[in-house]
């Protein structure tokens, strides 16, 4: 069977295994529908949520990300970032959201802050940070059709579209769940196999964790000979090149950190557990099988990069000919992946940090974790597993963020704002009409994708750390803090951050509108766009209390909403 | 031993409650931000087998150790809750 065939199947057989799934759990609730029943096993849903949570980034492009783009250690800053997070979300927000009970995020903070003004804002920033997310999933599902189905763009785009409506619209956050749970074991199958291959052929050691810190057949430890032979091509050291600044990688790793436990799509999945106790334990698994996953991809960097010098320079002095490249050299070019230009015409490949001499022109990130399976020689099921394994990633984190779109949308805007009267039925029936929208915009924003889709994952959680986290934070640990403080501390956390990366990056991100330039000596305190959220956050928490001083406190049935969602047993008093 | 549920066992429960907060948090901080970013210099002066100290931090230790941070808040919490009689009932 040809590579192509075997990967019909293979990806096939995993989209038959979602849609049986999604017939098996139909939702015929709201509270189905919304939050799965409160029904779902906290290791269960520790699994829905690390398939949640991981994306098509974390699967097809952090490995690259770490490896090619920053260099190693400066890549690190993704790594603590994205699960750090789930520390302060198991502390500071899961348990007590847990407790308060209810469907949706904005719902919480529209009754901590009695307003449907801040219930609205809620529901724009969470619309804002949902939808500068999905975009990328959108283009991951495409994408991944596209390298590996061998359809062109638009048709692999739609193929994920119709699998996500399916299963969402159908079933909801009960269909979401079950689906997620499959999708988890699919993708981290997918990743784990290829680096244990990897790993056992370098070092002789299977597991990816220690082999990455073992030793190669020539006797000297991976790290160092990496180390060794990215200084020898004019690169920075593997293990220790910094990113920006240490202040600069301290607020990237804060902001990706409190952007986790701010991003909505990630909190309603601690609604479905039935206890504030399952709540924290849920978050623990959540951790470990996110953690399986973000301890391989540094091994799977460093080797994958390793692997790569020593095809291109089998032996010191002595180039590949070109002539010579092997054949997944080939196949990878043709996808525009890779690219080499011979600038000194002597049939070999010279790579090298001087952008002048190097003749490998075009290195992806995401070719670390794709070729991977080719550069390793393993067979080609391992390389069909690893296109269902992207595509796993990329249909759960979407349809959890479409979930937490649609859900604002007909239960915050419609129920609780525009229409209280509804009855539930109809609520439901506009729940599933508000997801088939959220489908079907999120499939045009992947078949349009704005001039901001490239590099959007990372803005999300900026701006989710600096609207959404503050306001959760300070309206569980404070009951002083008011309406008014909360809405304008929302509105100039999102502000802020949003006027720093347009300043940067351009307006809208087009291109020759930033009217500071995109150079880092304009950067505030070196600080790059992406990593922002933290000042943003600050900015938030600065301006909600020096505003709360200036207004009354809020009435005391909020003050004890608070002081019940605090405590896990059912409030005996009053 | 269960006590009846007032206001001052409430006040009891949050007390402890940003007590392992703290605690907890300021490990948190320390082998992510400290160990992987403020102080990995120094850090990587020490080798471990294949792994310069700071570099391991950054990239596998903080990751370990939150698991277990997340695993430990859990655990006292529970035990607390149940001290304390804050149970809750499932519904």
């Amino acid at each position: 069977m040809s590579l192509t065939e075997t990967t019909y199947w293979i990806v096939g057989a995993s989209f038959l295994l979602y849609i049986l799934i999604a017939i098996r759990s139909r939702a015929g609730t709201t509270q189905e529908f919304y939050v799965a029943g409160k029904g779902i096993h906290p290791v269960a849903n520790g699994m829905a949520t690390a398939a949640d949570w991981m994306s098509a980034a974390s699967f097809i492009s952090m490995a690259g990300l770490i490896g090619l783009s920053y260099n190693g250690y400066g890549g690190s800053v993704f790594l603590m970032g994205w699960t750090g997070g789930y520390v302060i979300l198991a502390m500071l927000i899961a348990p007590y959201l847990r407790k308060y009970g209810k469907f949706t995020v904005p719902e919480f903070i529209g009754d901590r802050y009695y307003s449907d003004t801040a219930r609205v804002v809620a529901v724009i920033c969470l619309i804002i940070c949902s939808v500068t997310y999905v975009i990328g999933q959108m283009k991951g599902i495409g994408v991944a059709f596209s390298r590996f189905l061998e359809t062109d763009y638009e048709t692999g785009l739609f193929s994920g579209m119709v699998i996500v409506f399916f299963y969402a619209v159908l079933g909801g956050m009960k269909g979401i769940t079950y689906t997620q749970i499959a999708q988890f074991c699919v993708l981290i199958f997918a990743y784990t196999v290829p680096a244990i291959f990897i790993s056992l052929q370098l070092t002789g050691q299977p597991i990816p964790q220690l082999g990455l810190g073992s030793t190669l057949a020539d006797g000297s430890y991976l790290l160092e000979k990496l180390d060794r032979t990215l200084l020898d091509l004019g690169f920075q050291e593997y293990t220790t090149s910094v990113r920006g600044s240490t202040l600069n990688m301290a607020a990237f790793t804060a902001s990706l950190m409190i952007g986790t436990a701010g991003l909505p799509h990630v909190i309603i999945r601690f609604f479905t557990v039935p206890t504030v106790r399952a709540a924290r334990t849920s978050a623990g698994w959540a951790l470990v099988f996110i953690a399986i996953l973000y301890t391989t991809a540094p091994a799977v960097a460093a080797m994958a990069r390793l692997n790569i010098i020593q095809t291109l320079e089998p032996q010191p002095g002595k180039h590949l000919a070109i002539e010579e490249r092997p054949t997944w050299f080939k196949n990878w070019e043709q996808t525009g992946l890779l690219g080499i230009e011979d600038k000194n015409a002597d049939g070999r490949i010279q790579y090298s940090a001087d952008p002048e001499q190097n003749e490998l022109v075009t290195l992806d990130n995401d070719i670390l974790v794709l070729a991977n399976p080719e550069i390793a020689n393993l067979p080609n099921w391992v390389i069909a597993l690893v296109a269902a394994g992207g595509l796993a990633a990329a249909l759960s984190t979407a349809a959890g963020l479409l979930l937490a779109i649609s859900s604002a949308i007909s239960h915050d805007l419609l129920k609780r704002t525009l229409m209280p009267d509804i009855s539930e039925r109809q609520e439901l029936m506009a729940s599933r009409l508000a997801m088939a929208a959220a489908v079907l915009g999120a499939g045009y924003l992947g078949l349009n994708p704005p001039g901001f889709a490239a590099g959007t994952v990372a803005l999300a959680f900026g701006l989710a750390a600096a609207s959404l986290f503050p306001a959760l934070f300070l309206g569980i640990f404070s009951k002083r803090v008011s309406r008014e403080g909360a809405i304008v501390g929302m509105l100039a956390g999102i502000g802020v951050t949003l006027a720093y990366v347009f300043q940067h990056k351009g307006l809208m991100f087009i291109p020759g509108t930033s009217f500071l330039g995109d150079l880092p000596p304009n950067w505030f305190f070196g600080i790059e766009p992406n990593a922002f959220g933290v000042v943003g956050a600050a900015v938030n928490f600065a301006v909600t209390l020096t505003v709360t001083r200036l207004t009354p406190s809020p009435p005391e049935s909020v003050q004890q909403l608070v002081d019940d969602i605090r405590v896990p047993a059912v409030s005996r008093e009053g | 031993m269960e006590q009846p549920d007032t206001s001052a066992v409430r006040e009891i429960y949050w007390r402890e409650n940003r007590r392992w907060m703290l605690i907890l948090g300021v490990i948190w901080f320390t082998v992510s931000l400290g160990c992987g970013v403020l102080w990995v210099e120094p850090l990587n002066q020490i080798q471990i087998g294949g792994f310069k100290l700071g570099f391991w931090f950054a990239q596998q230790g903080a990751i370990y150790t939150f698991i277990v941070l997340i695993f430990v808040y859990a655990g006292v919490m529970a035990r607390l809750e149940k001290r304390l009689g804050l149970e809750e009932t499932e519904v």
